[in-house]
């Protein structure tokens, strides 16, 4: 058990935070502990979470991706596109339509470090640009709300009325969510590919020496987060109801910060399914919670950003870091 | 033509002929031959920079040599190897940065190679722990699979390479500079490994520089100069002296350089200095001229008592006078300024910074000297750069190429000039040979006993004991953290230094 | 002569081939392809929009030379504008006076180096990744502006700031003065500067540049203070720019920043880089849009064009590096 908290301290200290935070929101709110706002905090993570698992496997494999967001926002318009031109389609093919052209578009990502070895950061910085630009000069920022009907139908797969009269429900794009953290932790930890991942991320000229395909590597990383980014945005634009070309840029970043907060490390080789859910699902619960305890949300991104701040900052000090700088501190005085 | 040894009608497990390898249009090998015997020790010697890596590496398979070579492995004839044959073979290499995985358990560590492959697979964690519990056991080692490697000691993650090379069937094992980091017990053991290793079939080859521990069990040494073959030798009759011949083309002729140092005032006086777990109740003094030789194994603490002096660690307890006066440096900043400095042990990480410029590098420690008017000028800094490195005879192209561009032993004199740029009163060397050429070393010494002379207090610190011994006045031996006795160069033997050191 | 040409090449160091020949493709494809491109129009609306991302990229540069990177730079612009505008609010808002304008820009850099003193402290102190910690401060600093305007504008303002966004001395628009003078600032800070060499040093290697007895911690907090008090001069601009400050202004700019530090040559490991070649980089993508939009594109499509310019040009520099190799072991 000692050597289970050990080696996972990241995910310990978040459930240790998130129970604590849900013990304090419970008592200093109605309506925290329920099944109703259970359900609609995963109802709205979803999207967020399916991202994360994604950009997960980038981060651990050693690269970072700023353009996923962005990519996911040219997969919704071009899959509402060819779900148009093939005359409505289905789950089914919209799925694969849409996982599909992620891929391309990360697998691009991949042809650019590993091709011409421009780190990842440049070169998703500049992915980011040209698919955004080019998405909004096509559209000419012209939001698309005539989806067919299949896309925009509620699916609710359970449903519960409480006390009050109000439905508790689970929809579709929760399943979709755990699919995806499945599928991602299946590859990670469970598959040779993930640990060849995993060992690339750590020590990239020991995997080498290995004989890893470092080509294969970087394709499969920013290929499984191509594909996520696709299925992420279908479901956004389900849940939304719309495609708006612009709704999920800057989204990269939020999802991003939730990702290292659940314990992945920028630089590779570091990083758990588990943590990166949790990351997420700390800073939906924080923002639920301040928004039940009446709190403005204007306040609500000041409040969350100081708080992943503090954790970054207490997470990265250790106490022996601390005390000599405390010591010295108390000798000048 | 190089000297060639029979092999004695045995048929060689491994024989590579007509290699050749070029880099960025630099030869790294040319025209190398290379045999190992089923079951032998081999000892490949060369300097830095000699071919050694990239020969094993070719070997292994990470790089394809150039067209027309020959590699016959096991019965087999190959063009080129690639990681996956070499492995399958049972050709594995313990490697000098041991190429782990720090995130990883130990388990996965020791059991990678059932995750490479070119088809996904599910991972078999339990194959995985029982493969390399058998690995540690076979060893004698006892280990917690389950932690991530990163909680271990170097030399623990070097045990963890070693079982990493064991599991499957090695035929072939190379051990690249396997002693550079561990201490002696260490790397008795490591001794004891590779003996038995032998015994049991597979062949081990040493890949080294420093020669001294492994000459005693090994059969034959194969050595590369400037990328080429100079011969192989029967170990019987070779001694460390003759091997440094054959690597660096040049005899060496060392005279012991120590000196009264009379009446000169002290420098440098330490008294009773601890921290805890490091180094224990030291207390020395260095006069001006002097140079104070400290040597021990790696881990008896000197390098802690070095940057406690220069102001980097904090000792819990002792004092230390500078020219007379009491002095407790706060950060290396203030000991700098009171003419303290300290060549790092580490030049790579620690001592340069590599990509940066020649000039830089000499001129990061003495900013205000290149000041006019306030601001930074280029004209004083090139001045000041030209100076240093005529003073010191450095070879460079010009002051704006990258410091990582020199050889090892002209980057050190850049070190050096850096921290006589300082003006500086004290001068601690920690391990200045580390990484410089057998061949560029005695030139180092020669700048050494040079600031000596001209009045600078020099604490060289090495666990190479002859380099203290020939070149310091007096020779302090540290011992888990603790001083363990005094030398005098010009009344004792080396030999009598080494069994107090080793024995 | 010669030296003078080794003065040049110092000045510019090699960062310069890809933004220099980046910019002599853009004017040759323009002036070509379009007849009013070589024009006083142009470079005066080039010169106009060129301080207010020029700014933001200085305030990235110092961060990125470390090997790191300040996120946080627009919505630090924007609370510095808004520190300005409240003190001119509460002191008459239209009629206030220009002394009010002044302290409201001393608070303003006071707010925008107070942001980086905290990042600094922190990437100094627990050695976090200043990716991570800077996005935690700009989602902080967007919340807290978004808090303390509700979403809205803030405007109104004396007509005194004018000429301070649109007004010209000799023909220079003094936005494009205000940026030169710290372009030259910084160069000065960069070449000639302890601090500008040892930032250089820490972005190299942290460890071995504390081992030469630099104070990393404290060019570190200054690095992000000096960055945090450049978003404020940028800030300043936009406000006098729009006539009026919202959180969120200029919000696309954050990622063209870095861009343009890569586009300039700068490494984005750190260590490399100057402040002229990403200067002419920042013309160049200035440049593309005004051709561009001179051609009847649209901001969007030069957005997108900016993207593969860079690619362009980080594909030459490996050409460029496989051809050295080539020639070597031809020779």
């Amino acid at each position: 058990m000692g050597k289970l908290v050990r080696s996972h301290a990241t995910e310990f200290a978040l459930l240790a935070v998130i129970a604590a935070m849900c013990v304090f929101l419970s008592l200093a709110t109605n309506n925290f502990f329920s099944l109703g706002n259970a359900f609609d905090l995963l109802n709205t993570s979803s999207v967020n979470i399916i991202f994360a698992v994604g950009l997960l496997v980038v981060l651990i494999a050693g690269g970072i991706d700023i353009s996923f967001a962005v990519a996911a926002s040219v997969v919704q318009y071009g899959a509402a596109l060819i779900l148009g031109w093939i005359g409505g389609g289905g789950w089914i093919s919209g799925l694969l339509i849409a996982g599909g052209l992620g891929i391309l578009l990360g697998a691009f990502n991949a042809f650019l470090i590993h091709r011409f070895r421009i780190i990842s950061i440049v070169a998703t910085i500049a992915t980011f640009n040209i698919y955004f630009g080019l998405l909004m000069f096509f559209t000419q920022g012209v939001s698309i709300y005539d989806l067919p009907d299949w896309l925009t139908d509620r699916i609710i797969l359970f449903e519960q009325e409480m006390a009050d009269g109000t439905w508790a429900e689970i929809t579709l794009p929760v399943l979709v969510m755990a699919v995806c953290v499945f599928a991602t932790w299946l590859l990670i930890t469970r598959t040779t590919t993930g640990r060849q991942l995993y060992a690339f991320g750590d020590n990239p000229e020991g995997a080498r020496r290995f004989g890893i395909n470092i080509g294969a590597m970087q394709f499969i990383a920013f290929g499984w987060l191509g594909m996520m980014a696709g299925i992420g945005g279908l479901i956004q634009a389900h849940y939304a109801q719309e495609v708006v070309p612009n709704a999920l840029y800057g989204r990269e970043l939020d999802v991003l910060a939730a990702v290292v907060l659940g314990g992945a490390r920028l630089g590779g080789g570091k990083g758990s399914v588990l943590g990166c859910v949790l990351g997420v699902l700390l800073i939906a619960i924080t923002q639920n919670g301040l928004n039940l305890l009446g709190v403005s949300p204007f306040a609500f991104k000041m409040i969350i950003g100081a708080i992943i701040l503090a954790a970054i900052t207490l997470s990265n000090t250790s106490l022996e870091k601390l005390l000599p700088f405390m010591r010295q501190r108390g000798a000048r005085q | 033509m190089a000297e060639t040894m029979s092999t004695g009608g045995v048929k060689p497990l491994l024989s590579l002929h007509n290699i050749n390898m070029t880099f960025g249009g630099i030869k790294a090998l040319k025209d190398v031959s290379f045999e190992v015997l089923p079951g032998e020790i081999h000892c490949l010697a060369g300097e830095n920079g000699s071919g050694k890596s990239t020969l094993i590496k070719i070997i292994t398979g990470v790089y394809r040599p150039e067209a027309g070579a020959v590699i016959e492995y096991d019965g087999q004839t190959f063009s080129h190897m690639s990681p996956v044959t070499a492995q399958a073979g049972g050709i594995q290499v313990i490697w000098q940065d041991l190429a782990l995985f720090p995130e990883m358990t130990v388990a996965e560590n020791i059991a990678f190679h059932t995750v490479i492959g070119r088809w996904p697979r599910l991972v078999d964690y339990r194959h995985m722990r029982r493969t390399a519990l058998k690995a540690l056991q076979r060893l004698g080692v006892a280990l917690d699979v389950d932690l991530p490697l990163k909680d271990y000691s170097i030399a623990q993650r070097q045990i963890v390479a070693i079982a990493r090379a064991l599991v499957g069937e090695a035929k072939l094992v190379f051990m690249d500079e396997p002693t550079a980091s561990l201490t002696q017990s260490e790397t008795d053991h490591l001794i004891d490994i590779a003996r038995s290793l032998s015994v049991s079939g597979v062949a081990v080859v040493f890949v080294s520089h420093r020669l001294a521990e492994v000459l005693e069990i090994s059969s034959r040494i194969t050595v590369l100069r400037d990328g080429a073959l100079v011969g192989v030798y029967p170990v019987e009759g070779m001694t460390q002296s003759r091997i440094t011949e054959l690597m660096t083309g040049k005899t060496f002729n060392q005279q012991v350089r120590a000196k009264p140092v009379g009446d000169e005032p002290i420098v440098l006086e330490v008294k009773g200095l601890s921290r805890p777990g490091q180094f224990e109740d030291i207390s020395f003094a260095v006069r001006r001229g002097e140079t104070l030789g400290i040597t021990g194994l790696l881990g008896a603490g000197r390098t802690e008592l070095a940057l406690s002096i220069f102001g980097m660690l904090k000792p819990r307890s002792g004092r230390v006078w500078l020219n007379g006066r009491p002095v407790r440096f706060s950060s290396n900043r203030k000991a700098i300024e009171a003419g303290v400095a300290y060549l790092s042990e580490d030049r790579l990480s620690l001592g340069l910074i590599q990509p940066q410029s020649i000039a830089d590098n000499l001129a990061i420690a003495s900013l205000d000297r290149i000041k006019s008017g306030g601001l930074l000028s280029d004209e004083r800094k090139r001045r000041l750069v030209d100076r240093w490195i005529a003073d010191l005879g450095v070879k460079i192209g010009r002051q704006s190429d990258a410091v990582s561009t020199l050889s090892g032993g002209n980057q050190q004199r850049i070190a050096i000039a850096k921290w006589l740029a300082t003006d500086p009163k004290l001068l601690i060397l920690d391990a200045p040979t580390v990484g410089v050429d057998v061949g560029a070393r005695a030139g180092i010494f020669e700048i050494v006993a040079k600031l000596a002379e001209c009045g600078l207090a020099i604490i060289l610190i090495s666990d190479e004991v002859p380099e203290v011994y020939f070149n310091a006045d007096r020779v302090l031996h540290m011992a888990q953290g603790k001083m363990a006795g005094w030398f005098d160069p010009r009344t004792c033997s080396l030999g009598q230094i080494e069994a107090a050191v080793y024995g | 002569m010669n030296s003078v040409a080794t003065r040049i090449k110092d000045l510019l160091g090699p960062e310069i081939a890809g933004p220099g020949f980046a910019f002599l493709a853009v004017m040759l494809f323009f002036g070509f392809a379009s007849p009013q491109f070589l024009s006083e129009a142009t470079f005066g609306s080039v010169a106009f929009q060129l301080p207010e991302l020029g700014l933001l990229t200085l305030a990235m540069l110092l961060p990125v030379l470390t090997g790191g990177l300040n996120l946080a730079i627009t919505f630090t612009a924007n609370i510095a504008g808004l520190t300005v505008a409240w003190v001119l609010q509460a002191n008459g808002g239209v009629d206030a006076g220009i002394a009010w304008f002044a302290l409201g820009c001393v608070l303003a850099v006071a707010v925008g180096a107070a942001t980086g003193v905290v990042m600094g402290l922190v990437i100094a102190y627990t050695r976090a990744h200043p990716i991570l910690v800077s996005l935690s401060m700009m989602i902080f600093v967007r919340g807290l502006g978004e808090f303390l305007t509700r979403g809205g504008d803030v405007s109104g303002f004396p007509a005194f700031l004018q000429p301070i966004g649109h007004g010209s001395i000799l023909g220079f628009p003094i936005p494009l003065l205000i940026f030169i003078a710290c372009v030259l600032l910084w160069h000065v800070l960069l070449t000639r500067m302890k601090l500008g060499f040892n930032t250089y040093m820490i972005g190299s290697n942290i460890e071995a540049a504390r081992y030469s007895g630099v104070n990393t911690r404290k060019v570190i907090v200054l690095v992000y203070t000096l960055s945090g008090a450049m978003c404020a001069v940028a800030g300043i601009i936009m406000l006098a720019r729009f006539n009026s400050v919202r959180v969120g202004h200029g919000e696309s700019y954050l990622l063209i920043t870095v861009l343009a530090c890569f586009l300039g040559g700068v490494n984005p490991f750190g260590g490399f880089g100057r402040v002229i070649p990403v200067f002419v980089a920042l013309v160049v993508l200035q440049l593309l849009s005004s051709g561009l939009n001179l051609m009847g594109a649209n901001q969007h499509l030069a957005t997108a064009v900016w993207g593969i310019l860079l690619i362009a040009v980080m594909i030459l520099r490996w050409l460029a590096a496989q051809l050295m190799i080539l020639n070597r072991r031809k020779g």
